[in-house]
């Protein structure tokens, strides 16, 4: 084969939807025979910023690469701090968080929909899922005080209790989504231009996802059951009854299909959620004491805590600790290693979409050009997350 | 079902005097120190273990000591068991030569995370399919940024 054969295409970076990322394509005719995702276009240096901040200060930090999903990375860096605090939420507090994570991973969900749905050419099926994700980030709100940015999870418990009528918005909220998800999939999970892009399209095999270490839907869509929910129960998960969704088939359809029937889990858990809660404290005990009693008195009465200003000279015991948490896209990662001072010595943080990444560059190759957006989409890679 | 300290207790034998010190950690940590020029062997056998997957690798530069350790954190997709637990694959190397056979022959998944770590630690992975720049500009020519000596700049008022 000579070496003319082959056309270089160049994607992105400029957001044709690439996202905000560069590919650098080998064509040979119509079918891609090499390809490189080049990243790094939005990398905020996370980590090395990190180490110059307080721990209390890391919480905002981190939540910026994964804006859909603020939650989840936030909750698993609390994690991982609590293990070197050696300290723990209580049962209230470990109910509120799951409830926010799960809400997160719906908003993660529709948005990861949307996007697909955009990016094969369904306006209408990203405007519905943009103008539904609203519903899920008022509930956020009402709970959180914030709609993208929550910073809610602290070490040792959530900034705010459940509000007055939340529960009411809640089985609202839930009882509408569960109509719009019929609507979806009359419009698009069963609509035949979709299936003919994504059937048997981007074909990841079970034994190849496991290799090249794919994580989330991605990977249970693969046929892995695989999720740290079930492998390592956090929070309030070993309480509640939900089912991993797996499908066997690894194509891009089957990614849409597992994410689809995750929103219906995530609903099935944020149910129990409020039937189960207990009552309680919303921080750890310990924590509460260096509340001053006035300031104390005005939060149990309006459910809203402000943090006590000590926060600030957190210092963990001096060794390392990683925890893992399943969050909407796949399993994320924080790794602390602490000298002792209240700045980490290295904070590691590794999201789902880099730990996707791979997927593109062995999985595009033999497919045809206009197959890139059905197999991106399908992925739900969020290059900023990527980045960090 | 297997205990941390069971699993413990099969490494170290698996490994015998390969692994000059394991640990294991509550709730799901095993630490595993490993001389450098072991470190292919070790990844070896633990891939045939069963730990399918490279989960994180990280670089931590230790100025006074003049070493940058290296972790691979890796676990199980196939085994339930080992699922369960992550394995810290630790060793250390010379700052001024921080040189590693890569592990992306045994574990494909380490091939970002290590590529990574070479653009940002400047660990150099021997035999890695792509070491190049990723995250950093592809003209970058100052030293790695996450070495502890690499001051951030910072601008207006404190500049």
């Amino acid at each position: 084969m000579s070496e003319d054969k082959f056309m270089q295409v160049l994607i992105g970076p400029q957001h044709p939807g690439s996202g905000h990322m560069r590919f650098i394509v080998k064509m040979d005719g119509d079918i891609i025979s090499e390809f490189e995702p080049d990243i790094g276009y939005v990398h905020r240096a996370v980590e090395k910023i990190a180490e110059s901040k307080r721990y209390i200060q890391i919480v905002p930090l981190v939540e910026r690469p994964i804006l859909a999903d603020t939650a989840n990375i936030n909750l698993g860096y609390i994690l991982a701090l609590e293990r070197l605090l050696g300290i723990d939420a209580p049962p209230r507090a470990q109910y509120l968080r799951t409830l926010l994570a799960e809400i997160n991973r719906i908003h993660s969900h529709l948005y990861g929909l949307g996007i697909h749905g955009i990016m094969i050419g369904s306006s209408t099926i990203f405007m519905w899922c943009f103008a539904d994700r609203e519903i899920w980030i008022e509930l956020a709100q009402e709970l959180t005080g914030a709609r993208i940015t929550y910073s809610y999870m602290i070490p040792g418990g959530v900034r705010r209790d459940l509000p007055n009528g939340f529960n009411e918005k809640l089985s609202k909220a839930i009882a509408y989504m569960e109509e719009r998800l019929k609507d979806y999939e009359k419009i698009f999970i069963n609509n035949p231009v979709v299936t003919a892009r994504l059937i048997d399209v981007g074909i990841i095999k079970k034994d190849d996802a496991i290799k090249l270490g794919i994580v989330g839907p991605n990977l249970r869509a693969s046929g892995v059951a695989y999720d740290v929910r079930k492998i390592e129960p956090y929070c309030a998960y070993p309480e509640i009854d939900f089912d991993i969704i797996v499908r066997k088939e690894g194509d891009a359809y089957s990614r849409v299909l597992v994410r689809f029937e995750e929103i219906k889990q995530s609903m099935k858990i944020v149910k129990q959620v409020v039937e189960k809660i207990p009552s309680g404290p919303i921080i750890n005990e310990s924590y509460l004491k260096l509340i001053p009693p006035k300031l104390r008195e005005k939060a149990e009465q309006t459910g809203i805590w402000k943090m006590p200003a000590i926060f600030i000279n957190l210092k963990p015991r001096k060794g390392e600790a990683i925890s893992r948490v399943e969050a909407g896209r796949g399993e994320v990662t924080h790794y602390i290693v602490s000298d002792g001072s209240p700045n980490p010595y290295r904070f590691r943080v590794v999201t789902p979409s880099f730990r996707n990444l791979i997927a593109f560059k062995y999985t595009m190759p033999g497919h045809r050009l206009a197959d890139i957006p059905a197999i991106y989409g399908s992925l739900d890679y969020f290059p900023p997350s990527a980045d960090r | 079902m297997m205990s941390l300290n069971e699993l413990k207790e099969m490494i170290e034998k698996e490994l015998g005097a390969l692994a000059f010190k394991v640990d294991s950690e509550a709730p799901n940590l095993i630490i595993i120190n490993v001389e450098a020029p072991n470190l292919f062997e070790v990844a070896f056998k633990l891939n045939h273990m069963g730990f399918d997957h490279v989960k994180v690798v990280t670089g931590t530069d230790y100025p006074i000591e003049k070493k940058i350790e290296l972790v691979y954190h890796v676990s199980s997709y196939t085994n339930i068991d080992l699922a369960k637990v992550i394995i810290a694959l630790k060793i250390r190397l010379d700052k001024s030569n921080p040189k590693v056979k890569s592990l992306v022959k045994i574990w494909p998944s380490a091939e970002y995370l290590e590529r990574e770590t070479y653009d940002l630690v400047g660990i150099i992975f021997e035999d890695h399919p792509k070491l190049e720049r990723l995250l950093l500009p592809s003209d970058w020519d100052q030293i790695p940024p996450l070495w502890k000596d690499f001051k951030i700049k910072t601008e207006g008022i404190d500049a």
